[in-house]
């Protein structure tokens, strides 16, 4: 039986966290079928179909479908998910909210966040904000998986010419209406994406000394993050928040400012390759983590930081 | 309007857990034990709109072993009505909660059911849309902001993008994230009235619902650790060392 993968995307573009989720899948079975959910994606169904782990593009096409609501996608999974031994999303806040309404249908218990495919019926997953890993096995007939998308490589995104078929769609749900998002557009790279993140805590102290963060990041081309202290004290906007109940971050260089290193956040980014923290105070938990660990008052050490980097001939992007 | 909250019992989120050394869990003897965070703004917002005037009733329910009734008697003490207790023992997977739930709501006909979005122990972010989905009924998961009308709620949700807000109406299921509002405190008067608050308990086998897991556990072990960092000793040190040890800028 093949797999199907739900796509993520805003009718334009797959949003990338789908491409790690195609790789996950392709891992439990190389029959990969994907299903586009939209309106008016042709694009979208067509840059699908040249991911060469693909093998076939189902695509839904109705207006119903200009904005995600889960409801509505999980009807038209529903519809077309018989045939599919393993169906597979990624686990952020799209999958998130999607699988479970699909998995309770179906009657399977699903299995949430994997970091590892272990076989097609048993996955790595971390519990515990990331402080234990249970190796669990899916006695359901048919599964229903979500992916952590930092633990699997991107797929390749050229190359293949997997057929394209369009299916029919569901009815729409009556009790759900799509009022709007507010998308924080930016043109640094995606934190859940990016090479070097550089996050922000309760250090910071205000929104406004944020800016000391936005020209580090500037000078790396790195991604803004934040602890939950610093988002809930309004210092910034939650999108930028990292941990256990934020986003989880696995850059090659993250590096962690004013930031105490709660329990919570490091669940979000200590698979990081390597990991910097600038906090004054020495017993910070977060040094434990750090492979590169400097007691500093921010507010000398940044602006500091900034200068040696632009005394740097060159800075890998 | 009458809200039910579902509430969970878990390992307190200050705790640092330990793996048993079999492989078969975690540690949780003489462990301190705590409302799982985002049920406790879950129940604080049922609060808060009771207390605007727009509803009449909160039910706390928690399902889980007997001592998952403190989690009841805490919701209890800081402004629910009543609470329900279903008992199970062992390991009881988020699709079986999710079933229980909904013989519940079925006996109890609320207008609302809130919970948190996930629970920090299995950190599975299943139950509430389980729930929608048995019910049949919207979902507006990661609230951080409720707007209740009429006949609907207007929720606003944080997203990887930002925040997106969408309408739902009733009955509906939401599931509330951390920044939602700030919990209260329960009042030594409080926590003492809440004694004399009624708890119903029921057995979970009494429901007819199947409660037998579907996921296994072959092991539980400890994530492998970070070998230990270095401190540097100034700004130029660090640089350096991420230029021509790390090379990672």
């Amino acid at each position: 039986m093949s797999v199907l993968l739900i796509a993520e995307h805003n009718n334009k573009e797959v949003k990338p966290f789908t491409l790690n989720a195609i790789t996950a899948a392709s891992q439990i079975d190389q029959d990969l079928h994907v299903l586009l959910i939209g309106s008016k994606a042709d694009n979208v169904a067509k840059s699908l179909s040249e991911v060469p782990l693909v093998k076939k593009v189902l695509h839904i096409d109705h207006e119903i479908y200009e904005n995600y609501i889960a409801e509505n996608y999980t009807a038209a999974i529903l519809k077309h998910a018989d045939k599919y031994s393993h169906i597979i999303c990624s686990a952020n806040t799209f999958g998130k909210n999607l699988m479970p309404r699909v998995a309770a249908l179906l009657d399977i218990s699903q299995v949430s966040d994997i970091i590892k495919v272990i076989s097609p019926d048993t996955f790595l997953r971390p519990i515990y904000a990331g402080n234990a890993f249970a190796t669990v096995k899916s006695n359901d007939e048919k599964k229903c998986v979500t992916i952590r998308p930092t633990s699997f490589e991107a797929a390749e995104t050229t190359g293949g010419s997997a057929e394209i078929e369009k299916i029919d769609a569901a009815d729409q749900s009556e009790n759900t209406k799509f009022i709007n998002r507010e998308e924080i557009k930016s043109d640094r790279p995606e934190l859940g994406t990016a090479r070097i993140v550089i996050s922000g805590g309760r250090g910071l102290q205000s929104g406004e000394n944020f800016k000391l963060i936005t020209d580090v990041a500037d000078k790396l081309n790195a991604a803004i993050g934040a602890s939950r202290a610093a988002v809930d004290a309004g210092y910034i906007t939650n999108e930028h928040q990292v941990g256990q109940t934020g986003k989880v971050v696995v850059p090659d260089l993250y590096i962690a400012v004013g930031i105490s290193g709660a329990i919570q956040h490091l669940a979000g980014m200590k698979e990081s390759k390597v990991i910097v923290a600038i906090n004054k105070d020495g017993e910070a938990p977060i040094f434990s983590v750090a492979d590169y660990g400097l007691e500093a008052d921010l507010f000398e050490a940044l602006p500091q930081f900034l200068e040696e980097l632009n005394k740097l001939n060159t800075i890998q992007k | 309007m009458k809200i039910l909250v579902a509430v969970k019992r878990v390992i307190d989120y200050n705790v640092q857990i330990r793996v048993k050394e079999d492989g078969s869990g975690v540690v949780t003897d003489n462990v301190k034990m705590s409302t799982n965070p985002p049920d406790d703004n879950a129940i604080e917002e049922a609060v808060k709109i009771k207390e605007s005037g727009k509803a009449t009733e909160i039910i706390a329910v928690t399902v889980g072993e007997e001592k998952a009734q403190e989690t009841v008697r805490k919701a209890l003490a800081v402004g629910a009505d009543r609470g329900i207790h279903v008992k199970v023992d062992g390991t009881i997977e988020p699709l079986a909660v999710s079933k229980i739930l909904k013989k519940i709501v079925e006996k109890e006909n609320p207008d609302l059911v809130f919970m948190g979005k996930q629970a920090i122990d299995d950190d599975c972010n299943q139950t509430g849309q389980m729930l929608a989905a048995h019910l049949n009924w919207p979902q507006a998961t990661f609230a951080s902001k409720i707007e209740v009308n009429d006949k609907s709620l207007q929720v606003t949700r944080e997203v990887d993008e930002g925040l997106e807000t969408i309408e739902v109406n009733t009955p509906a299921i939401v599931t509330c994230d951390l920044r939602l509002n700030e919990p209260r405190y329960a009042s030594l008067p409080n926590i003492m009235k809440a004694k004399k608050k009624p708890i119903e308990q029921i057995n979970a086998s009494d429901l007819g619902v199947d409660t037998n897991p579907r996921i296994e556990h072959i092991k539980i072990e400890e994530p492998p650790k970070r070998k230990a960092g270095i401190k540097v000793a100034s700004v130029e040190e660090l640089v350096q060392k991420l230029k021509n040890e790390a090379k990672v800028i």
